[in-house]
């Protein structure tokens, strides 16, 4: 109610922080940098190193492939064919994943995504709502998750539950919710417009993809170009500072849940749509597939920074290692030890570049001397 | 700061209209009005064991897992039992897991039924509870999940994972062979790679083609729901640009293998599937998909275990056998169902 200086506010809230600088050293980096280095710089924070690290880790990932199997890389069209494979598998995790970036860089935590996207895909897959058509399906399936992400912000902002918890609650029951609607059941999807989102090219490029690109796009422009954004990054790094900067934080919160939700309603469609089926069990941890892909985009777990561009590049690299497995026949248990691995390693870069590595290092060397 | 209040008390109308409408076109949206599924029961014959006999209290206590095949399960056993005048059962849920279903089952003890039949969380950790009510005189039928300890039970009747691997390997190899396939390229999409079942299937399924000097090419687990299926098929097909033949454990999954198939349009194989369920019945039956031919597991032994639960109770033997009461073990074959005998099967289909 008292935010009536919608002009200055932006740029002030995004500067909050900056007078704690023990909070928020991102911040701090983007007050002192020079404007307009170059076109990703805006995102969040000082992400443009960061993200070419993520490109030169998807490079490696390719190298590996190409020197695993020759016989599969030599071939032009099915290294294309892989190629949009591995964007169609991340899509769905990655519509969810830039909710989730919303929601951590917020100072917040989304342990729901997963059991939202079952029981808006298992919703929207009953013979009540197929019978209203594509249409019915698709609305149906946006309105459970926006309505779910609404609870989950209100729980949060106004009832005062801790988001870990909140979510955590969430999660349960509604899979819970899901396994009773759908009589535990796999629902099959019979609408031919739903399944052919998965199955249609547009241009060569499958439509899944585009559906990615356009969520990721808006998620961008969001974050980064919107008060809307600037108000998030100054929740997450100092709650504090942005209440006291006129920035109505409750509600600001309530809308970051929402906007979860709605991604997982989203991600919801195209799921249905991949699996021409929904049910309870769907999307099985997939909040630990986006908070991963998340963290190793460079979204700080407490808050106060992150990047779109370095959350899809983080679902990408977790596509890009699960196809890399598969072509070569390796176990899934390997599998998820090298994804564990890969998080450890990007913390500790993280770590790096913040600069306390190379503190405590220095701190060793001084006491030793 | 009054205009304010009333703009924001209009918006929140408006909001909250378009909410509650929402909610109103949600709710007519959950009903799931389906024809209900057509139970496996065995319709009581005239004469013999089916005739009213003493009255039997059986308790049932299966898992509330999120698949179609537990479902069939819990809906056998209660249909099977209703197709009896002389049985009541008492059916308690059995949670999460193995402690919550420990705690089901003592309130099931206390209600001193006749017969227990059980399908265990996990037959390792519910052992004890068969003892336990062994001793207390109740006989416990122990469905699919076995106990170790022999005494631990009654009767015990359950499919066959080894065999299901088995019956899916000589499918395939037989209809590679008749094709004259030389070195052909075998995939496997099994289900959830740490049970112990999924371990046994694939057991069977890699010992039998090795038998016919064949091998599987690469292995994608999937996690038995439909959405886990179709990654594990489309990074299966990245791997393998020209692949002969695919088994696929579970039916359940299978939605999502064949929804990948179409995907990525791949027509280059045939594939088997796993447990039965009436959809991969009926694809097998039109013949208009990769799937040729499935291997059962079927959730009918819930049927069964409740008429043999009754006959233990009412201390009778299987009237076709010699012995005076009902075996100690009974293992199911799994069938292999192609085009030529679906029909037959569709009825047990879950």
């Amino acid at each position: 109610m008292s935010e009536t200086t919608p002009t200055a506010t932006p740029e002030r809230a995004a500067g909050l922080p900056a007078q704690s600088p023990p909070v928020d050293p991102a911040e701090t980096a983007k007050a002192e940098a020079p404007a307009g280095l170059s076109w990703w710089r805006g995102d969040g924070g000082e992400g443009a190193k960061r993200n070419l690290g993520l490109l030169a880790t998807l490079v490696v990932l390719v190298v590996i492939g190409i020197l695993t199997r020759p016989d599969l890389y030599g071939n032009a069209s099915w290294v294309w064919g892989n190629t949009l494979t591995i964007l169609k598998l991340a899509s769905v995790v990655g519509v969810v994943t830039v909710g989730m970036t919303f929601v951590i860089i917020g100072g917040g935590i989304d342990l729901s995504v997963g059991a939202i996207v079952a029981l808006a895909g298992v919703w929207c897959t009953t013979l009540a709502t197929q019978s209203y058509g594509a249409g019915g399906m698709i609305f149906s399936a946006l309105t459970v998750g926006l309505a779910v992400g609404v609870v989950n912000g209100l729980l949060i902002s106004y009832g005062r539950l801790v988001p870990f918890i909140a979510t955590l609650a969430m999660m349960v029951a509604a899979r819970g919710l899901a396994a009773q609607i759908s009589g535990k059941q796999t629902q099959v999807s019979n609408n031919q417009f739903i399944n052919g989102i998965a199955s249609t090219n547009v241009l060569g490029i499958p439509l899944l993809v585009y559906i990615l690109a356009a969520v990721v796009i808006a998620g961008w422009v969001l974050l980064n170009r919107t008060t809307f954004g600037r108000r998030t990054v100054a929740v997450g790094g100092n709650p504090e500072a942005a209440r006291l900067a006129g920035i109505n934080v409750r509600r600001h919160t309530l809308l970051l849940y929402a906007l979860s939700g709605l991604c997982c309603g989203i991600a919801a469609v195209m799921l249905t749509a991949q699996a021409t089926s929904a049910q309870a069990a769907m999307a099985n941890l997939y909040e630990l597939d986006a908070i991963a892909a998340a963290i190793i985009g460079g979204t700080l777990l407490s808050g106060g920074r992150g990047t779109i561009v370095g959350s899809l590049l983080g679902v990408i690299i977790f596509s890009t290692i699960t196809n890399l497995f598969a072509i070569n026949g390796l176990s899934t248990e390997a599998q998820n030890m090298v994804k564990g691995g890969i998080i450890v390693a990007a913390v500790l870069v993280q770590q790096v570049q913040f600069g306390s590595l190379t503190q405590f290092l220095h701190r060793n060397r001084t006491t030793t001397t | 700061m009054t205009t304010q209040g009333r703009d924001l008390s209009r918006r929140r109308l408006l909001f909250g209209g378009a909410a509650l409408s929402a909610g109103v076109v949600l709710a007519g949206c959950t009903s799931n009005e389906q024809e209900p599924t057509s139970a496996q029961t065995k319709a009581a014959a005239t004469g013999g064991n089916s005739e009213p006999g003493k009255k039997v209290t059986i308790g049932f206590s299966a898992p509330a897992a999120d698949h179609g095949w537990i479902a069939a399960i819990t809906n056998n056993a209660k249909a099977q039992a209703g197709a009896y005048s002389d049985v009541e059962l008492k059916s308690v849920e059995a949670g999460a897991d193995a402690a919550a279903q420990r705690a089901a089952l003592s309130t099931l003890i206390s209600q001193k039924p006749d017969v227990i039949v059980l399908l265990p969380h996990d037959g390792k950790e519910l052992n004890a509870f068969g003892l336990e009510a062994m001793k207390a005189g109740i006989p416990v039928v122990n469905l699919d999940r076995a106990f170790p300890d022999a005494r631990a039970y009654r009767l015990q009747i359950k499919g066959d994972n080894y065999g299901m691997g088995v019956a899916a390997a000589t499918y395939i190899a037989e209809q590679l062979k008749a094709k004259g396939v030389s070195n052909p390229i075998i995939g496997e999409i099994p289900g959830i790679d740490s049970l112990e079942l999924t371990q046994e299937r694939s057991k069977g399924f890699a010992d039998t083609l090795a038998s016919y000097g064949l091998k599987v090419a690469n292995r994608r687990p999937a996690e038995f729901t439909a959405d886990s299926g179709q990654q594990a098929a489309t990074g299966l097909f990245q791997a393998l640009p020209k692949i002969d033949a695919i088994w696929n454990h579970d039916d359940d999954q299978g939605i999502g293998v064949l929804a990948a198939v179409n995907q990525a349009n791949r027509k280059d194989f045939f594939m088997v599937g796993g447990a039965g369920s009436k959809k991969a019945m009926e694809d097998i039956k039109a013949d208009n998909t990769v799937l040729k031919a499935t291997v059962t597991y079927s959730p009918s032994m819930a049927s069964s275990a409740i008429s043999l639960a009754r006959l233990i109770g009412q201390k009778k033997g299987m009237s076709d056998l010699v012995e005076l009461q009902v075996p100690k073990e009974i293992v199911l074959a799994s069938e292999t169902i192609t085009k030529e005998n679906a029909s037959d099967y569709l009825k047990l289909g879950f």
